[in-house]
């Protein structure tokens, strides 16, 4: 009797252990951004084999060839153009002190936007470009700027433009932290939140080219080389922490604080595995 | 003050193509703040592009219209160097105006 | 006769009122405590939801317009939104690998 219940058992406990042993090992634990960014890379062009990889700066343009005509047309005459204005003259306006933007950032701000998000070694985070922009205005004497409103997208979209057609540049350096960080915003760009239980990758990994409701979405590659965007929903300028907080609050998640360490994150990983691929910022979207 | 209007206008002998964009912000009078209370109507009522002392492009605007709107027409005739003039009057009686060489 | 009638009668009024069993406010008062410190926890792990928010409010309201039965299942509904957002900021820390692209 004992010995006939104890022969299910132990076929369990033994198929119990087979599987343990043969289950697969966890995915890579070295983190190896040039291995994940060739196949982020892959991924998308072996998905769309007629998108040109610059044409995937343009979001959901790229994926849509009516679209992508009425957007050809705007861009002779584009709504961003108000707010880039603007945004030259408010970076090349000294503070009250007499300093400027320029003397924050190398070159004098021009040309540079390509290399943000940056690793800061000494801070031991990301440093976004908005983030820099504000440490500047605080350094001398200078109210913060909101980072969701106008402001903040003009400034960044003077800076955007200033860099148009250079290819993404983001480094991360040799330090533990810095990868720590990149593979932070992975983690974050491929977790599910919100009631409704989305990803990023949801709807720019699995979804591109795809509608949700009326809009058709972007593909993750090259998604922030536009930014700041000039949104026809928004009927005005939105930076890329104003698009993270939107994107949290519409899939019911309550958005966390712009520039919080995971938005930095996410950022800087996004960034990363669209280096290469040119800056077209400031942009336009439905 | 800059004005709100840019217009490009272009002709290929025949046909004159223009495409304006206008700074205005096209409150419909129906949205609300923030706070809570309405935004209170601001839009465009009327727009004029004149040529040669007549009108080739009229809109009665409502509140219907967006932010910052973008138009953008073609017309028979006008000659390159010659003056296009664009004016808008608002539900506030509110004008701009410019005036812009085909080119 | 009558006299069974009367008494099935006034029995089933009897059962009738002690159907539904009515909330009082200190059941409201537990229910959104422990869904507050539910949300709570949810905000510890980075991922509370807004619809966790806009059911708690709507406890309140119902609370404040004196309505205890409703607030005490809108407050109930909210501890379940806050663990249900745990529960998914809990195993998304594993489960985010399958999204990844290799």
């Amino acid at each position: 009797m004992k010995l006939l219940s104890a022969i299910p058992f132990a076929t369990t406990a033994l198929a119990l252990a087979v599987l343990t042993f043969a289950a697969p090992a966890p995915a890579a634990d070295t983190v190896d951004p040039v291995k994940d960014a060739t196949a982020f890379r892959k991924f998308f062009t072996d998905k769309f084999p007629k998108v040109k990889l610059e044409d995937f700066v343009n979001g959901p343009y790229s994926m849509n060839e009516d679209l992508h005509k009425q957007w050809e047309e705007k861009e002779q005459f584009p709504p961003y153009e108000f707010s880039l204005e603007m945004g030259k003259e408010m970076f090349t306006k000294p503070f009250k002190n007499g300093k400027s933007y320029e003397d924050c950032f190398p070159n004098k701000g021009i040309g540079v936007r390509q290399n943000y998000p940056a690793f800061d070694e000494k801070e031991g985070k990301v440093v976004t470009l908005e983030l820099a922009l504000n440490r500047c205005r605080e350094a001398n004497g200078e109210p913060a700027f909101s980072y969701v409103r106008d402001e903040m997208a003009a400034l960044t979209a003077y800076m955007a433009f200033t860099s148009r057609g250079k290819p993404m540049d983001i480094k991360i350096p040799n330090d533990p932290r810095a990868l720590e960080a990149y593979e932070k915003g992975k983690e974050y760009f491929y977790t599910r939140r919100g009631q409704l239980n989305f990803s990023c990758a949801t709807c720019h990994v699995q979804s591109p080219g795809e509608r949700i409701r009326a809009e058709v979405l972007a593909p993750a590659l090259g998604i922030l080389n536009a930014m700041p965007i000039y949104r026809s929903e928004w009927n005005g300028m939105g930076t890329t922490s104003r698009r993270f907080t939107t994107c949290n609050s519409q899939i019911r998640g309550v958005p966390l604080t712009p520039q919080d360490d995971e938005y930095r994150n996410v950022e800087y990983y996004l960034s990363y595995v669209s280096n290469g691929l040119p800056i077209s910022g400031p942009g336009a979207r439905p | 003050m800059a004005s709100t209007i840019r217009v490009r206008a272009t002709s290929n002998g025949d046909i004159t193509e223009v495409q304006a964009l206008i700074q205005h912000p096209m409150d419909s009078g129906f949205v609300k703040d923030a706070k809570g209370e309405i935004i209170p109507p601001h839009f465009i009522q009327q727009l004029t592009f004149e040529y040669d002392g007549r009108n080739v492009f009229a809109a009665d605007w409502g509140g219907g219209v967006s932010r910052d709107p973008y138009v953008k027409f073609a017309f028979k005739g006008g000659k390159k160097g010659d003056d296009l003039k664009i004016s808008w009057v608002d539900n506030k009686g509110a004008t701009d105006t410019t005036t812009a060489k085909i080119q | 006769m009558n006299m069974l009638k009367s008494v099935l009668i006034s029995v089933l009024l009897l059962a009738g009122s002690a159907g539904a069993f009515a909330a009082s406010e200190d059941d409201y008062k537990a229910a959104y405590a422990a869904a507050e410190a539910a949300n709570k926890e949810a905000a510890n792990l980075r991922n509370q939801w807004t619809t966790t928010a806009a059911t708690l409010a709507a406890a309140k309201k119902s609370a404040d317009a004196g309505d205890f039965d409703k607030a005490t299942a809108a407050a109930k509904e909210a501890e379940a939104l806050a663990k249900a957002s745990s529960f998914q900021a809990t195993s998304e820390k594993t489960r985010w690998k399958d999204l990844e692209i290799r």
